[in-house]
């Protein structure tokens, strides 16, 4: 699904969260928001999935205007950044919410559902935990499970709020490397928020850095990366490993000097 | 519940302290719970059981018990809902007035339910504000059922809420969201996603509820205007009948009020007891 930002805008209060930003993201692309937090990059992702209304400005779905559109009906598939797994739920019962949320009529028969349950707990390589309840679950586990559930309505995009945020390195590389897999074998539309520059570096086709509720810069990694357009993004997305000393350096200096 | 116990103790008491500290315990709540109890039935059953079951069974006793079960039958499920509402407003929305809100669900806890009960006369009375207004139109709330009522919803306000906003603002907002990004409408969110998550903390605050609407004795004193058999609820009833030297009768009444408050706390043990498996899986309360 194409998806165009129009220039959106939102306010908390009299507190700007995003000035009109406008964003175009093709079909079947992986894109990342990419910013600090307080960024709006989140506010973004939850107006696209039509948990927050815009201020201003409008949502495109494949060309259809899709602001006024409940969240129910948007066909997002959305990630958490803490999962939001529903705790007196089995990790079956998770997975099979969206399926049997649906009206009668629209409902597969039950037979259905658990196949394909089980189908997508195969594709996150996790078959045998279905009868466990999510805090039985390890971060990686339960970060999976999610996944596996917002894949289960069929979406028509799949949204991500750092989604790697509260894992360990190893198992980020890995969960990383199987969102991968799983964009490229559906082809869904995907968009991830992320604080990490190299995750986003690593993992999207095109990546929208963003500061103080604006799009300082789309564009593929290597773009971004040899030619950033502001001074913040230049900051931003330094490879820290090289940024690092020098930044810790002038933090001393600054913090022992006498003046 | 508890989590299982660690393998070794981390206290480091001397074990004839613990048992000192363990007895001290016990003793305080023989003391302070099990005697006042434990008087009230020996009292009751002092004249043997049939004597008891005689006092019950009178006419003006027999009305008192059937008007105390359904105000409580009546307030409850009143309350539960409100408090329900105001409870996920508070915990999951930001709007203005929200402290003010939350202060005035509080408000029946800092008023003494006798002042409760006399605002109600002085609003609904026959010199009240609406009183007028009320006899117009033939509506009778003072010394009346509506007025036992209202007594006894405004004294069991807080109970239901106050349980549910700190388990509702811990959960956040994630869960339904997601039920909602999954298709799910409204009603079905709340019903497979708010509710089974806060329902031990509905349940209990439903039990205290039941147990102060059962027990409230204050407001419903000034505004029942105590007209024997026909408002007067079983507290009322065991004060008049303590007053008249009837201790049999006093006791046994209060003996049956206690034990309505000890049935509904046996309820919630049994059903913790049966659901402990999803309890400890889910690790809530």
């Amino acid at each position: 699904m194409h998806i165009d930002i129009d220039e959106i805008s939102k306010s908390f209060g009299t507190t700007p969260a995003l000035h009109p930003v406008s964003l175009s993201i093709p079909s079947g692309a992986m894109v990342s928001l990419l910013g600090p937090s307080g960024s709006g990059k989140t506010t973004l992702l939850r107006i696209l999935a039509g948990l927050e209304q815009p201020s201003a400005g409008r949502v495109l779905l494949d060309g259809r205007d899709a602001t006024g559109t409940p969240v129910q009906q948007r066909r997002t598939g959305f990630v958490f950044q803490s999962y939001a797994l529903f705790r007196h739920m089995t990790v079956f019962e998770n997975i099979a919410y969206g399926l049997r949320a649906r009206p009668r009529r629209a409902r597969p028969r039950s037979a259905e559902i658990t196949r394909r349950v089980e189908r997508l707990l195969e594709l996150i390589q996790l078959p045998q935990i279905a009868a466990r309840y999510p805090s039985q679950l390890s971060g990686g586990q339960r970060q999976r499970v999610a996944l596996a559930r917002a894949l289960a309505t069929e979406p028509r995009m799949l949204l991500l709020d750092e989604p790697f945020g509260a894992l360990d390195a190893r198992v980020r590389r890995e969960l990383r490397a199987g969102l991968r897999e799983i964009h490229d074998a559906t082809g869904l539309t995907t968009v991830f928020v992320t604080h990490d520059q190299e995750e986003a570096m690593t993992l999207a086709d095109r990546v929208a850095v963003m500061s103080m509720g604006r799009i300082e810069q789309v564009g593929a990694p290597a773009e971004i990366r040899n030619r950033p357009a502001t001074d913040f993004v230049r900051r931003f997305v330094a490879p820290s490993a090289d940024i690092a000393p020098a930044v810790g350096r002038a933090i001393l200096d600054s913090t022992t000097a006498p003046r | 519940m508890s989590e299982s116990s660690p393998p070794h103790p981390v206290t480091t008491e001397a074990p004839p302290i613990r048992a000192l500290l363990t007895l001290a315990v016990l003793a305080l709540t023989l003391v302070l719970l099990i005697a006042p109890l434990a008087v009230v039935f020996a009292e009751a059953l002092r004249d043997g059981l049939s004597a008891a079951l005689a006092s019950l069974t009178e006419r003006d006793a027999w009305s008192a018990i059937r008007l105390t079960l359904f105000v409580a039958a009546v307030s409850v499920p009143l309350n539960a809902i409100v408090g329900l509402a105001a409870a996920w407003a508070i915990a999951k929305f930001d709007f203005r007035g929200k402290a003010v809100l939350i202060t005035l669900i509080d408000l029946p806890f800092s008023v003494s339910p006798v002042v409760a009960g006399l605002a109600l006369v002085l609003l609904y009375g026959s010199h009240g504000w609406l009183g007028v207004w009320l006899q117009a139109h033939e509506l009778k709330i003072v010394f009346a059922f509506p007025g036992l009522l209202l007594a006894t919803l405004f004294i069991t306000f807080p109970f239901v809420a106050r349980e549910l906003i700190p388990v509702m603002t811990e959960q956040g907002r994630a869960e339904e969201e997601a039920a909602l990004t999954l298709g799910a409408s409204g009603w079905h969110m709340f019903r497979t996603v708010t509710l089974p998550n806060v329902h031990w903390a509905l349940l209990y605050g439903v039990l205290l509820c039941n147990a102060r609407a059962m027990g409230e004795f204050g407001a419903v004193a000034v505004i029942s205007g105590k007209i024997r058999g026909q408002t007067t609820t079983m507290p009322i009833m065991i004060e008049m009948l303590y007053n008249e030297y009837l201790s049999v009768a006093a006791f046994s009444m209060a003996a049956l009020l206690a034990a309505l408050a000890l049935l509904t706390l046996a309820l919630k043990s049994l059903l913790e007891w049966r659901h402990a498996d999803l309890l400890s899986a889910t690790r809530r309360h």
